[in-house]
């Protein structure tokens, strides 16, 4: 199996007007011919800029050190001059990014966009390439695809969206797809379905695919071979069963150990520097207190939203049914679904941030949603969140500190600034952050530190209960171990009851001790986690379920 | 005690000065600008040009670089001044026996003759007056209208704007009425009732002379924009999550309003108020130009350059030149500190 592309010794440095940053320090693969390559690691990794360098698609303050080549049929695409990039790029080399929403031009239809690529490298009549959109969208199975031509990208769903960039990048046949996280954006059960699709295009057109991931399990679906980056450098790379089977480098086991398994339930989940710093792997059991009092119960919650669909007609949105549960201190309850569900509005429900149309929210007895907002206050200070992107939910305009000292402020926690500065301290250093993280401003921080500041927020008026909305989904495997150990450890010693939303399965399994499933704002099934996966009732369920990435157990083909 | 302090964050303005002081454009623009604050300072104590008014030299007199220039005008004036001599109509002027009186009360009198000279530092107007004290005195009407019409005309669009888009629902549709009555009606059309309102109606004993009418027009009429731009800028930012997390933890409506959101929009602001400056100084320009703007016993750079069209034709163009030169120096000066402020208010941009 001979080379399609040969990266060599690539370098890649970002230059400010105060420093450079080496993001890329000199990494070499190769992608063979009609196979998958997977390029995985954290973000930060440069994996993302060491497979647009192939394109050259890096941004202007991006330099390419001279002795790197990206060699392709005998020529260094490095060194290429622009007219020939232009002619390569979708016509033998295209790319499948991230966010379909934001890849695909919102103000032209579906046809028009795929038609263009046809125009632009085949040289085909405005017809011609309106027909051969079509049966591409057919073949990337958007069901009607001749009335989806004149479809807006906004008239889409995401998968369908993803869909559509698929086609245009497969239109001409290309040799090289590049694919980066291209199901990230998307539901676990459409993850599934465009890895499928990816899958399936690969073998009929017989190119070759590079696979861009932060997630191990989702990689080992796909991959022929795995090439494993950190800082900047290959850590490991071989193909995909030695890589699973018999890994060599701590990072790589790391990374396979770090997202919560299924058959075991630890008292802490392995992260990477428990394997980087070859300490003991976590495998006590986790021990849960058993169901007492409940300290919330949700009765019957009901969301309508009214559209207006004209001067005096309106129609409703059923966003949430009826949805009832109840947790007691030390405990969880897991709510699982994909977008659209409506687990976000019972969150919002809950807190008192969106107003029910009906139902109970009954918090130590007396119901919330009945409460006077001057009555609301107190109960503030009891029940607090966390939202899922940790990027949106600190104000970028304050200083950590600011932010930390800001609710008991409000609620008149603490005698003085001074001491209100000093638990916010304190509470850094429950989460693990230094205390100089006082001064600075959440831009500094990764995202995983993020949440962990939003975690200290959420404390800071010591609340009994923890509303965590997708505290993790915006986070790389990796880092969402430390955070839900962070939970799990707060929970312990706090005694916190947790409603825990998630789209992600194995998370929801780790975390609670009980599940909900909701569907279009309904709970199709509710149970333990070990009874929902080991016979998943509903059929959605089971899709849920299937749907987690499995590594080399889930292979596609 | 003194570790506690040390975490306690720096506040928001010391953090603001600190990081201006580092910009370069930033810290000469904020020289420049407080340099032109100081020398308004002191045209209103009177320490400076307080004699703009008075003919010092000959009319249009050259600037003092440039004494060698003939002055035509000068010398018609003096020869005419010379050969005037008045016809005898005593015979037949009915006021004719008051002459005796008048000549004798002007007598009382007495009128020093002040020597006029030749040459002024910048030159001379029609009536020789010093043209650099104009400039001086001008700028401190100029920048007065349009510095305090600026703030009072953001002060009005944030506030209404950050109202409607914050709350929306019906508050959001009165404003939003509100400001297609202000913008339905012509901009001058406005600008014309109000001076009338202000100037004739009930209220001109208030504001019977000064700048106060033109700022108040100006401020009325020029807030639609930014209202336009803010209300924008809040209803994206209201559902954003950290704006929810504070809800969350209970902090208020206005809270959320001006201490979380205002903070993240403050560039929309900022921007917009720079601009404002700059079209405001110009507009005052316009409605002096049109009799509605500062009063006649007062200067700005708006009444120097319309006295400058006719100057020109001549061949006098210092009064422009130094109208201009204040005018450039000092809105860049602006423009440039607003966007510095931007970047120092940017805790990404540090």
């Amino acid at each position: 199996m001979s080379a399609l592309v040969a990266v060599r010794d690539l370098k890649v440095s970002f230059v400010t007007r105060q420093s450079a940053v080496e993001a890329v320090r000199g990494v070499s693969f190769e992608i063979p011919e009609d196979s998958t390559l997977a390029l995985v690691g954290e973000s930060g990794s440069g994996k993302t800029v060491s497979a647009m360098s192939i394109l050259r698609l890096l941004p202007e303050n991006a330099v390419i050190d001279r002795a790197s080549r990206v060699e392709y049929g005998g020529e260094n695409l490095l060194g290429v001059p622009a007219p020939r990039l232009r002619e390569l790029r979708g016509r033998e080399i295209s790319a499948v990014f991230q966010e379909p929403m934001t890849s695909l031009n919102p103000v032209l239809t579906v046809g028009e966009q795929v038609a263009e690529v046809l125009r632009l490298h085949r040289g085909m009549s405005a017809r011609q390439a309106l027909e051969r959109s079509a049966e591409l969208l057919n073949e990337v199975g958007i069901p009607e695809p001749r009335a989806r031509l004149r479809a807006y990208p906004h008239e889409l769903s995401g998968g369908q969206q993803q869909r559509v960039m698929i086609a245009m990048a497969i239109a001409n046949e290309p040799k090289l797809l590049i694919a980066d996280e291209p199901t990230t954006a998307l539901d676990v059960t459409v993850q599934r379905q465009v890895l499928e699709l990816i899958a399936r295009l690969r073998e009929r057109h017989r190119m070759s695919v590079l696979f861009i991931s932060h997630d191990l399990g989702l990689v080992g679906e796909l991959a022929d071979a795995v090439v494993v980056m950190r800082d900047g450098v290959v850590r490991e790379s071989g193909p995909v069963e030695r890589i699973f089977r018999a890994p060599q480098d701590p990072y790589t086991r790391a990374l396979l150990a770090c997202r919560p398994r299924l058959d075991a339930r630890p008292r802490r989940l392995p992260v990477i520097e428990d394997f980087m710093r070859g300490q003991p792997i976590p495998s006590e059991p986790l021990e849960r207190p058993d169901a007492a009092e409940p300290l919330v119960e949700a009765r019957h919650l009901r969301k309508e939203f009214r559209l207006r669909t004209g001067l005096w007609a309106s129609r409703s949105l059923l966003a949430v049914g009826d949805v009832s549960f109840a947790v007691s201190r030390g405990r969880t309850v897991g709510v699982v679904g994909e977008s659209g569900s409506g687990k976000t509005t019972v969150a919002l429900l809950l807190m008192r941030l969106l107003q029910a149309s009906g139902g109970e929210a009954r918090f130590d007895g007396t119901d919330l949603l009945k409460l006077k907002p001057s009555a609301m206050m107190g109960f503030r200070r009891r029940i607090q969140i966390v939202f899922q992107n940790p990027y949106a939910s600190l104000n970028p305009r304050r200083s950590i500190g600011r932010t930390l000292v800001e609710p008991m402020r409000i609620h008149g926690l603490g005698a003085g600034e001074d001491e209100r500065y000093r638990r916010a301290r304190q509470l850094l250093q429950r989460v693990g952050l230094p205390e100089d993280a006082m001064q600075r401003y959440p831009h500094e921080f990764s995202g995983g530190q993020r949440q962990r500041i939003a975690i200290a927020r959420a404390l800071a008026v010591e609340p009994e209960v923890l509303i965590c909305d997708e505290p993790v989904s915006a986070l790389d495997v990796s880092v969402q171990a430390t955070v839900l150990n962070l939970l799990l450890e707060l929970q312990e010693s706090l005694g916190l009851a947790y409603v825990f939303i998630s789209h992600d399965l194995a998370v929801v399994k780790y975390m609670a001790d009980e599940v909900l499933v909701m569907r279009s704002g309904e709970v199709v099934e509710r149970g333990t986690p070990e009874a929902i996966f080991r016979s998943p009732q509903h059929e959605y369920t089971r899709k849920l379920v299937e749907a987690i990435p499995r590594g080399l157990e889930g292979r596609l083909h | 005690m003194a570790a506690v302090l040390d975490v306690t964050p720096e506040s928001a303005w010391t953090a603001l000065l600190r990081r201006l002081q580092q910009d370069r454009v930033g810290a000469v623009s904020l020289g420049i600008v407080a340099a032109y604050l100081v020398m308004i300072f002191f045209a209103m104590a009177g320490w400076l040009a307080g004699g703009w008014s008075e003919e010092v030299g000959v009319p249009y007199a050259n600037p003092a670089f440039l004494g060698e220039r003939p002055n035509l005008e000068a010398a018609l004036q003096k020869r005419s001044e010379h050969k005037g001599r008045v016809p005898d109509l005593r015979d037949i002027d009915p006021l004719a026996p008051k002459y005796e009186e008048w000549a004798k009360r002007t007598g009382e009198l007495k009128s020093t003759q002040r020597e006029r000279s030749l040459t002024l530092p910048w030159g001379g107007d029609r009536w020789g007056r010093d043209v650099l004290d104009k400039a001086i005195k001008g700028s401190q009407v100029s920048i007065a209208v349009g510095v305090v019409a600026a703030l009072c005309a953001t002060l009005i669009g944030t506030l209404l704007g950050a109202t409607a888009g914050f709350y929306g629902g019906w508050i959001n549709d009165f404003l939003e009425w509100l400001y297609n009555v202000f913008t339905s009606i012509p901009g001058i059309l406005l600008v014309f009732t109000l001076a009338a309102v202000l100037r004739s109606g009930p209220l001109a004993a208030v504001f019977a002379s000064g700048i106060w009418t033109v700022v108040i027009i100006l401020s009325v009429t020029g807030w639609t924009g930014m209202y336009r731009l803010v209300r924008a800028e809040y209803m994206k930012h209201r559902s954003r999550e950290y704006v929810l997390a504070a809800q969350a933890m209970g902090a208020s409506g206005l809270s959320r309003m001006f201490v979380h959101i205002l903070p993240n929009v403050s560039h929309v602001v900022l921007v917009q108020l720079s601009l404002l400056v700059v079209a405001f100084i110009k507009v005052e320009v316009i409605l002096s130009f049109l009799g509605l703007g500062v009063p006649v016993d007062m200067v700005s750079w708006g009444t120097m350059l319309s006295e400058a069209q006719t100057e020109l034709v001549i061949g006098k163009w210092w009064q422009l030149a130094a109208a201009t030169l204040f005018m450039a120096i000092f809105l860049t000066a602006f423009s440039m500190l607003t966007d510095s402020l931007r970047d120092a208010l940017d805790p990404r941009l540090r």
